[in-house]
């Protein structure tokens, strides 16, 4: 028994083939008593009800008449900077709630007298159409094979093994050349995900000010942004620079450092974190100044950047990476290497 | 009665049940629920000296120690300066209600004299940010663009693009910028409240801080321009979403009800 | 030339019919219109739910055209002039700039564009509603199986389309929704750094992708969309609109109105109340106002970056999922990202194969055109709303922050409600929909058996109160038991037809599990039999 046969008492009685419509009887009270008689509405027995639904409709349609030429109208009139205050909504633009109140009426009151239209003055008498099975009758099925057979029969595709093979092979391998073609959409991806702007001796450069920074401008409990030196905002590059090289700054008590790498790395309690979250690469900066917690604002990552930039909550796989930084002989802040890690998101290579 | 019984059965009788059950649960909740002001007005009561010292022993010592230097309900003020007291009590943060994830707005008790006590005494206590005059945080001939620029880069993480809040970890959150008093922002920035970290002017100036508040005027304020419309508490996708379903589908799908509702039939006579 | 052609008094045919005349020689109009003219279609509120999404389609194309005539696919960088003050001087791409300009430089601009994305939001929505409509009815069951799949197949191909159309504008809110792309991608393994440098040619955000995402979100998605929606309506024409049971309605005729005159008015009055409605809406409510988000930069983000509504859930298992990453011989598995990754498509799937897997269940090969009510299916009905159930689940976790603050919650504790209930909530959701389902089955069985509970008590003699019921119409009686009730498949003999003992595949005894879970006792309640019926109104009148 295969698995798709079913033993024919399982399947519900069988369908009635032809349709035919039972009558209640003693016999079977469920029977189908078949489609109740027509109900007239009001429009069918009283004219003036219908003419009512006439003018009813007449209006819809002049109503949508008239909003369109509200629409021309306000597209001609309201200049596009001016603002209305409409209750309850507020400020917003008067061309944009014009237009779009004056084309939703327009459109609305089509559809409107359209519907009002079907349901009150055409007929409401329900019509029955016959269903008549998908499937082909076996005579027709039996002479589409036999056509495919000869067909397949005068190709002779199942007897010249040969003409077959090659086609098939032909056909499989053009496709590749549609491949090859899509090979230069980027280039390769080499180490470029592993190095960013910073190396040592770079200034770290203060994104609100322009200017590079001294150990003294950045207090405990603050919050600074930073850039490599030398990378501008017109630069051609400054996206793709930006994206893996932006930096976060923040100055926790040496003491409550817990982490002896972090603190080695920091420049008396000066932390340069990675601002992009290693799990799928958002800016990640929600930094709460008493707990040195910062958290991710798309996914939730939670890292501490009192230890070490570890994963504290979230879909983040590893720590966020810590720049290690000093002073140069002027006393500014400056990158003592690129970062070690790729930072970022993880990637197969990444090791 | 009688006509109530013979509608008991209707298809919306179970809806109107719930919603007077829920109109009762609302109406008890809001006669039970503790009364915020009365709390407060009761503080405000025993708040009748006006000298800084004496309104610090009175209303924050319980919790910041009798020299302000802090104890295990509170952190030490000194060094706070007056800028982080005007901020604090400015706002009604302190003194606080009670102990929790964070310290909430709420309507402010003391009169700006008594604040600019307190303020003036915490300041004793050691240097800090001072109050800063309205010329510093006025945002009249601001630079708005960059401003925006500058809250996209270091504010917006916290408090959304316009200003509108958002989620910190384990229940705590950046508070909405609504209404808020341009001084009492420029002093968030300078002393960093709660969790906020602080953005003194040595990596943010001052001009910086008047560009943001300028930005902020613009997009979030009663007089802001929304020119598409209503903008639904500026939240992004999730609130457009929430509104498509429920008003743009629901439209939509009342519509389709009255196109394929049958007509009223004629009555018989 | 026809014999049956009408003439004026000059003895030519109206100039109507001779147009028609034209194109009937060309085209074979007149044919077409004697199958299609007068076909009937039942009148049903929740029918119309699938013409709310192609009118909404179309509505996006015709929006879609009219942006296409403004907006620059380019990534160059320029300063912004226009007339949007807190962002004037500001440096962003040509495609931000463009569309700047579209909402506050363009005469009704802002209006079509919050047309279009209104209608992307709705059409959606509708989509997801209309297939749960299919499904809740058991209209998917043969012969519309490939109508389900091509219905399924808008609906995710919707979904891409609108996260593709939703980036072009280089905004920061969408931009942040492309590096999660790329992150994502990055965490396949083996080719998935590949794959990203060839997506965005090269390292994020590089300088192609808007305009790459332009040709797939103008040209390459909505083509097919345009493709499968002819063929989604040629189906329906031909296999002709399915119907709930009723008197005179059978598994053979279909009782409705004509095509002409009353559901061509209908249905194109709808599209105009459609398009009506969405205008309005346009013209109240803001959408995605990029201005207020400002131009995209890899190195600033805003808190409740969240995607539309129908990428939520795939947002949802992102967040849920905890951070998993292993070192695979010396290469990075990234599980935290790449497990929600496959989840997303699978969820998906879940739904897409379900008819499939019922009509293994059942084995009936025959054509269902009469709609089951869903408490007449109730493992159906539990599975669809369990499935509902997983996805608000997913979409809830998307919105987590959100929920955090708006209902004074810690995201943290949001975060492990939605990790446990993606495996809970679905369970649960399917027991109780299964026991409703089962106690509305009893409910009919006695409405039929013993009448409507008419509210009126009545005091006998001796004391007694009791309520009086009224019998059924007869109408109301068929359509109470018109519905269908399998038996159980039971596992085919153990031995076979020379009394050796056979082998019984596992997946027939899978079957006959899975069948006695959807119609064994206690899994439908049977419907009253006649003599059931007989035996009680001739018996005792009614109590």
């Amino acid at each position: 028994m295969s698995s798709q046969d079913i033993p024919e008492e399982n399947l519900p009685t069988a369908q009635d083939e032809h349709g035919a419509v039972a009558l209640a009887d003693e016999e079977n009270p469920f029977a189908d008593p078949g489609l109740p008689p027509h109900e007239h509405r009001i429009q069918d027995i009283d004219e003036r009800a219908a003419r009512r639904s006439e003018r009813t409709v007449a209006l819809l349609f002049t109503l949508s008449m008239v909003a369109t030429i509200g629409f021309i109208a306000s597209y001609v009139a309201i200049p596009i900077d001016q603002n209305i205050f409409v209750w309850p909504i507020g400020h917003i633009s008067a061309l944009n709630f014009a237009l779009g109140m004056t084309l939703g009426v327009a459109l609305f009151a089509i559809g409107a007298g359209a519907v009002h239209w079907a349901r009150t003055l055409m007929s409401d008498e329900e019509l029955v159409d016959e269903r008549h099975p998908i499937e082909a009758t076996p005579e027709v099925k039996a002479k589409v094979l036999a056509d495919f057979k000869q067909g397949a029969k005068e190709s002779a595709i199942g007897r010249r093994k040969l003409i077959r093979n090659t086609m098939f092979g032909a056909l499989t391998l053009v496709p590749l050349s549609g491949l090859v073609l899509l090979r230069d959409l980027g280039p390769l991806p080499e180490d470029k995900l592993r190095h960013t702007l910073w190396k040592s001796g770079k200034l770290l450069i203060n994104q609100n000010t322009h200017e590079p920074m001294r150990p003294s401008d950045i207090a405990v409990g603050s919050l600074t942004f930073a850039q490599p030196e030398g990378l501008e905002e017109h630069d051609h590059d400054f996206q793709r620079e930006i994206a893996k090289a932006a930096l976060m700054l923040v100055r926790i008590q040496p003491d409550n450092i817990k982490d002896k790498q972090t603190l080695e790395w920091s420049h008396e309690g000066i932390l340069a974190y990675s601002k992009i979250c290693t799990h799928v690469g958002c800016p990640i900066s929600l930094y709460e100044q008493q707990t040195h917690h910062v958290l991710c604002p798309c996914h939730q990552s939670t890292f501490d950047l009192a230890d070490g930039g570890k994963v504290l909550f979230g879909p983040a796989g590893h720590a966020l990476p810590q720049l290690r930084i000093g002073v140069n002989d002027e006393g500014y802040l400056e990158a003592r290497d690129d970062f070690e890690e790729p930072v970022g998101p993880a990637f197969w290579e990444r090791g | 009665m009688k006509k109530l019984s013979a509608r008991r059965r209707h298809p919306l009788a179970a809806v109107v049940v719930l919603l007077l059950a829920l109109a009762c649960t609302g109406g008890l909740y809001a006669v039970f629920a503790p009364a915020d002001k009365a709390q407060a007005e009761e503080t405000s009561q025993s708040l009748a000296i006006d000298e800084g010292k004496k309104l610090y022993s009175v209303g924050c010592a319980s919790c910041h120690g009798t020299g302000g230097q802090g104890t295990s309900d509170g952190p030490s003020l000194v060094g706070v300066g007056a800028a982080a007291v005007d901020f604090q009590v400015g706002t009604g943060r302190m003194p606080a209600q009670q102990p929790g994830a964070q310290v909430p707005k709420k309507k402010n008790i003391y009169t700006q004299a008594e604040i600019d006590q307190l303020a003036a005494y915490i300041a004793s206590l050691g240097a800090g940010p001072a109050v800063p005059t309205e010329e510093q945080y006025s945002p009249e001939g601001a630079n708005i663009a960059r401003g925006g620029e500058l809250f996209r880069t270091n504010c917006a993480q916290c408090h959304n693009f316009t200003g509108k809040g958002g989620a910190l970890t384990h229940g705590k959150y950046a508070p909405a910028l609504d209404d808020v008093d341009p001084k009492h922002i420029y002093q968030a920035m300078l002393t960093g409240p709660q969790n906020m970290p602080s953005f003194p002017d040595t990596t943010m100036s001052e001009e910086n801080k008047k560009d943001i508040i300028a930005y902020l005027d613009a997009v979030n304020s009663d007089e802001t321009v929304e020119p598409g419309g209503l903008n639904l508490g500026g939240l992004g996708p999730v609130t457009e979403g929430l509104f498509g379903w429920i008003f743009g589908l629901g439209a939509l799908v009342a519509v389709a009800i009255w196109v394929a509702a049958r007509t009223a039939k004629a009555k018989k006579s | 030339m026809s014999t049956t052609t009408t003439k004026d008094a000059r003895g030519k045919a109206p100039a109507g019919e001779r147009v028609a005349d034209w194109a009937d020689g060309r085209l074979g109009i007149y044919s077409l219109a004697k199958a299609n003219m007068r076909k009937i279609f039942p009148d049903h509120p929740s029918f119309m739910l699938g013409e709310i999404c192609l009118y909404s389609f179309i509505i996006i194309i015709l929006t879609g055209v009219y942006l296409t005539l403004f907006f620059h696919p380019s990534m160059n960088e320029v300063e912004y002039t226009g007339s949007y003050v807190p962002l004037q001087g500001q440096l962003m791409s040509e495609a931000f700039n463009s569309t700047m300009h579209i909402s506050f430089d363009v005469r009704g601009g802002l209006l079509i564009r919050q047309i279009h994305h209104w209608a992307a939001l709705v059409f959606l929505a509708g989509m997801f509603v209309h297939m749960m409509r299919v499904f809740f009815t058991g209209a998917f069951r043969k012969p519309r199986e490939i109508n389900w799949v091509f219905g399924f197949l808008l609906f995710v191909l919707g979904m891409f389309t609108g996260f593709t159309g939703y980036s072009l504008p280089d905004d920061l809110l969408s931009g942040t929704g492309v590096r999660f792309m790329e992150g994502a991608v990055l965490s396949v393994p083996i080719v998935g750094t590949y794959l990203s440098f060839f997506l965005f040619g090269g390292e994020f955000p590089g300088g192609d992708f808007v305009a790459r995402f332009f040709a797939v979100h103008v040209l390459l998605l909505p083509g097919i969309m345009l493709g499968l929606v002819v063929a989604h309506l040629i189906l329906v024409f031909y296999h002709k609109h399915t119907q709930f049971a009723g008197p005179g309605r059978t598994n053979n005729n279909v009782v409705g109105m004509p095509l002409l005159p009353v559901y061509m008015a209908k249905a194109g009055g709808f599209f105009f109340l459609v398009f009506g409605v969405i205008a309005v809406i346009a013209a109240l409510v803001q959408i995605n106002p990029i201005w207020a988000m400002g131009p995209y930069r890899p190195d600033q983000v805003s808190t409740g970056a969240q995607p539309d509504w129908y990428m939520g859930f795939s947002e949802g298992l992102i967040r849920a999922m905890p951070g998993w990453e292993i070192d695979f011989a010396g290469h990075t598995l990234v599980l935290g990202v790449f497990i929600p990754l496959m989840i997303f498509p699978l969820v998906l799937v879940a739904i897409a194969v379900y008819p499939f897997i019922e009509s293994w269940v059942t084995g009936d090969k025959r054509e269902h055109h009469i709609l089951d009510r869903p408490r007449n299916a109730p493992t159906r009905t539990g599975v669809g709303v369990a499935w509902i159930t997983w996805y608000v689940v997913m979409l809830i976790g998307g919105g987590n922050d959100l929920f955090a603050t708006h209902f004074h919650l810690s995201i943290n504790a949001v975060t492990w409600f939605v990790r446990i209930a993606f495996f809970v909530a679905p369970v649960i959701a399917f027991i109780v929909t299964k026991r409703i389902c089962l106690g509305l089955q009893r409910r009919d069985r006695d409405k039929v058996l013993h009448g409507r509970e008419s509210g009126i008590i009545k005091r006998l003699p001796h004391g007694e109160f009791i309520e009086i019921h009224e019998p059924l119409s007869q109408e109301q009686l068929h359509t109470l038991t018109a519905h269908e009730q399998y038996e159980p498949v039971e596992i085919g003999p153990k031995v076979d037809e020379y009394g050796v003992e056979r082998k019984i595949p596992a997946s027939e005894k899978l079957r006959a599990k899975l069948s006695e879970n959807y119609y064994g006792e206690g899994h439908q309640i049977p419907k009253p039999t006649v003599d059931e019926f007989k035996e009680i109104t001739s018996g005792h009148g009614h109590h």
